[in-house]
């Protein structure tokens, strides 16, 4: 527990050493609001709830998770200093969930500081703040999932730009699993039930399920279990390579 | 002496590479052990099974009575560790990576304040403390690579290449800290620099292939040298017929004229490492040779190394 902390600590220290977590928080921010008025059409909409804002975030992730995750576990292996990490008298589960949930509460920083599309929608108009807050809650539950993925296939290689490419598609395929465009390709030719499958594999289903405002027990546990499963995948990739 | 550091047949495998093949070996307290070796004879990777990095293929090694295979963690706490090249998180101060090794140890507040202090003080880090650690020179990152090695006083200390790319003075400063730290703790070292064995190791393993080919103190592998005993004579003017009146000694084994950097003279080997320099001077003052220069042999380690890990080839 302990080193779990210490390690979190120093993880979320790292990110704010360098100018780079201010200049990424940033472009979230302005990605958010870019994708939120432009592309969501929020004014138009002439509603006061925020899903033009959320129904954006699976796409935004896609391309600020990796981002995020992509030095997880490359960079320490490229550097050398995994040999120091791992020679600590640390657990592998505490160094892997030290460092995912740093990166977890980095996502909800720049998560949270969306805030003022939240007062801007209170200004305007009265939105049930109800069904915000579980959209909020619901965006962070689908960062850790991203996360997840991201922070075991960095552990892949040593390059962070590989690990950012493969986290991408990776994440790609588990935000459009359940698109017309997946199951269209299975459609007709897989056994029934292959479709169903898959579908319950994508992000962007669960996640529309909470922005409807209800937390189902099955879509939060959907995103604690990819996350569970992810880590674990994490440690045992990270015992696998990291002797080369 | 209890045993500190216990390898019990260890064998890693990388594949169908063999890296460390059925090493033996434990280090007791107040020793200090050389690991000498080629490039990629299996050293680090003696030392990263020994820490815990890798597991082995088979075997363990024992730290301080924790296995390291069955108790990682206990065993980790006991061993102070500095990887070949020093890595260290650039990104951080020599201070803020300090503090959290103390942190990650289990140290806090002040306990924590004057470990770090004392790791500082050793190494001589203190005119950096501030300074990000990928600004560093050199010296100094390998500096703070020892102090995290230090911090927690540990009964094991595995150095790996502790003084390459350092200058004469810092790898005289180094080397100055491992003798000091010696007498308390169990210690290994690899090197590929001879020197280094004789001035801080007292005892050197010979790693060749994943093997160990040699283990004894600096003096033992000395003795191994075909330098061992043998006398070098510098005879002023001529002694056209030297060679041969030499040859006739019955301990000699053979006469060598050598030219390097202290000059020319005959090297004179002793058969089986005898002890020769009594019938050499005998000679020289029955022949009345004009004598410049004479001296005995310890013989050379890097003679030994060559021998032995070329065999090994």
């Amino acid at each position: 527990m302990r080193s779990t902390y210490v390690i979190f600590r120093r993880e979320l220290a790292s990110y704010f050493a360098t100018p780079l977590a201010y200049v990424f928080i940033v472009i979230f921010l302005a990605l958010a609001g870019a994708l939120t008025f432009f592309l969501g059409n929020y004014f138009d909409r002439g509603q006061d709830d925020l899903v033009a804002f959320f129904s954006f975030h699976p796409w935004l992730y896609l391309v600020f998770i990796p981002a995020l995750s992509m030095r997880l576990w490359a960079e320490e292996r490229k550097s050398g200093t995994i040999e120091l990490f791992l020679t600590l008298p640390v657990s592998m589960g505490a160094a892997v969930l030290g460092k995912f949930f740093a990166a977890w509460v980095f996502a909800g920083i720049a998560l949270l500081l969306t805030f003022p599309f939240w007062i801007t929608a209170n200004v305007l108009g009265s939105p049930d703040n109800g069904v915000i807050l579980a959209s909020y809650i619901g965006s962070f539950l689908m960062a850790g999932g991203y996360l997840a993925i991201g922070s075991a296939l960095s552990a892949l290689t040593k390059n962070q730009v590989i690990a950012f490419v493969i986290t991408a598609a990776v994440c790609f395929l588990f935000t459009v699993a359940g698109s017309t465009l997946v199951l269209g390709l299975l459609e007709g030719w897989a056994p029934p039930g292959v479709a169903e499958t898959v579908a319950a594999f994508s992000f962007y289903g669960h996640f529309n399920a909470i922005l409807r405002g209800v937390i189902d027990l099955r879509d939060a546990t959907f995103f604690i279990t990819v996350m569970a499963l992810f880590l674990f995948a994490n440690a045992v990739i990270v015992d696998l390579t990291k002797a080369d | 002496m209890e045993s500190m550091i216990e390898v019990r047949h260890l064998t890693r495998r990388f594949g169908p590479v063999t890296a460390v093949d059925d090493v033996s070996f434990s280090v007791r307290r107040g020793e200090v052990l050389g690991f000498l070796g080629p490039n990629g004879a299996g050293k680090s990777t003696t030392m990263k099974v020994i820490t815990g990095f890798l597991a082995p293929t088979s075997g363990t090694a024992i730290v301080c009575g924790a296995d390291i295979v069955a108790a990682p963690i206990a065993a980790k706490r006991h061993i102070g560790y500095l990887p070949e090249g020093a890595p260290a998180y650039p990104d951080m101060t020599p201070l803020g990576f300090l503090r959290f090794i103390a942190r990650i140890r289990g140290f806090d507040g002040a306990d924590a304040k004057d470990r770090i202090d004392l790791a500082v003080k050793r190494t001589a880090l203190d005119s950096v403390l501030a300074q990000p650690i990928d600004t560093l020179s050199k010296g100094f990152k390998r500096r703070v690579g020892l102090a995290q090695a230090l911090l927690h006083d540990p009964d094991v200390l595995i150095l790996d290449e502790p003084t390459d790319g350092l200058d004469p003075n810092q790898k005289h400063e180094v080397r100055t800290l491992i003798t000091e730290l010696a007498p308390t703790k169990a210690i290994i070292i690899s090197t590929h620099i001879l020197e280094e064995v004789d001035a801080v190791c007292t005892r050197a393993a010979i790693i060749a292939h994943g093997k160990l080919l040699a283990d004894g103190t600096p003096g033992d592998l000395e003795a191994r040298s075909r330098h061992h005993n043998a006398v070098r004579l510098k005879i002023a003017g001529d002694a056209p017929d030297a060679v041969t009146a030499l040859l006739r000694l019955p301990s000699v084994q053979s006469v060598e004229p050598v030219d390097d950097a202290e000059g020319s003279g005959l090297m004179i080997f002793a058969r089986d490492g005898r002890a020769i320099v009594a019938e050499v001077t005998d000679l020289v003052r029955t022949a009345g040779w004009p004598i410049a220069g004479i001296r005995v042999e310890r013989g050379r380690l890097d003679d030994v190394f060559r021998a032995i890990t070329s065999k090994a080839a």
